[in-house]
């Protein structure tokens, strides 16, 4: 019976992602989306727990659920969205997408079905995860191995703020006075 | 001990809903959250494949693609504004041009 208990969890938080998920990609009404969206994050952290990357479970609850979803709630606030209720939210080719997709879905089945896991090549065992902490074995490695990657990565975040400030600001004209 | 292969097919799933909602959905911003849903799909595989081979890199990536994605919806989303400004329409098959 030990093993019974991660099935199940994994199982319920399956079915809770692919449900929050449907329901964000056809929902009407944008803010549902939005809250459907976070329920669905947060189903995701609960995985990422499983995994034992408590760190990235952290991670994506204060990002995702925290700053990327108060973004769109703040955007879908901002653009009037009450026709969107009356009208029909799928393009004309929604049935060609859904071919697509399911067609996408069969083929990828297929091609992880004989998919055997490769052996383990790092240390970080569940074992070293409890005894040191994932946030320690995640931090170390990436500010050894993958610090050019982590500056990099902060230089991306300071041009994505700077270019939604320089989209976003209104364009003065010469006479208009400031 | 759940199977690698059970995260990945879940996040299979979570891939082909989010690429359906991306090519079918007219809004603008549910596209963008679209986008955002197969990001995590990725991320799940990601870390299960992580735990598989024990090692810290595949983590490391996760964490890289949750700051791309954050700068991706920041500038995702100051452009929808933009249009919205513009055209006061946020449907994408409404724009038969993208020129001005």
């Amino acid at each position: 019976m030990e093993g019974l208990l991660p099935k199940l969890v994994f199982v319920y938080l399956g079915i809770a992602l692919v449900a929050t998920s449907l329901l964000v990609v056809t929902n009407k009404n944008a803010v549902h989306a939005v809250l459907w969206m976070l329920v669905m994050f947060l189903h995701q952290a609960v995985l990422f727990i499983m995994l034992d990357a408590e760190f990235l479970a952290a991670v994506q609850i204060i990002v995702y659920a925290g700053a990327v979803l108060v973004l769109f709630l703040f955007v879908v606030y901002m653009i009037n969205l009450r026709t969107e209720l009356r009208i029909n939210n799928f393009t004309v080719v929604w049935p060609g997408a859904l071919l697509v997709s399911v067609a996408l879905l069969l083929l990828s089945v297929q091609a992880i079905k004989t998919f055997k896991p490769a052996p383990p090549v790092g240390d970080m065992t569940t074992e070293k995860i409890i005894k040191v902490g994932h946030a320690k074995l995640l931090g170390k490695a990436l500010f050894t191995e993958h610090v050019l990657s982590f500056e990099a990565v902060g230089v991306l975040l300071l041009v994505a703020v700077l270019g939604a400030v320089v989209l976003t600001r209104r364009i003065r004209l010469k006479g208009e006075g400031v | 001990m759940i199977p690698i292969s059970w995260y990945l097919v879940l996040s299979l799933f979570l891939f082909v809903i989010g690429a359906f909602g991306f090519i079918a959905r007219r809004n603008v911003i549910i596209m963008l959250m679209c986008i955002e849903i197969m990001l995590n799909a990725v991320n799940i595989s990601l870390v299960a494949l992580g735990k598989g081979l024990q090692h810290t890199a595949a983590h490391v990536l996760v964490f890289f693609v949750i700051a791309v994605a954050a700068g991706e919806a920041a500038i995702g989303l100051a452009l929808v504004v933009l249009l919205f400004k513009k055209t006061r329409e946020v449907h994408m098959d409404e724009f038969r041009t993208l020129k001005g």
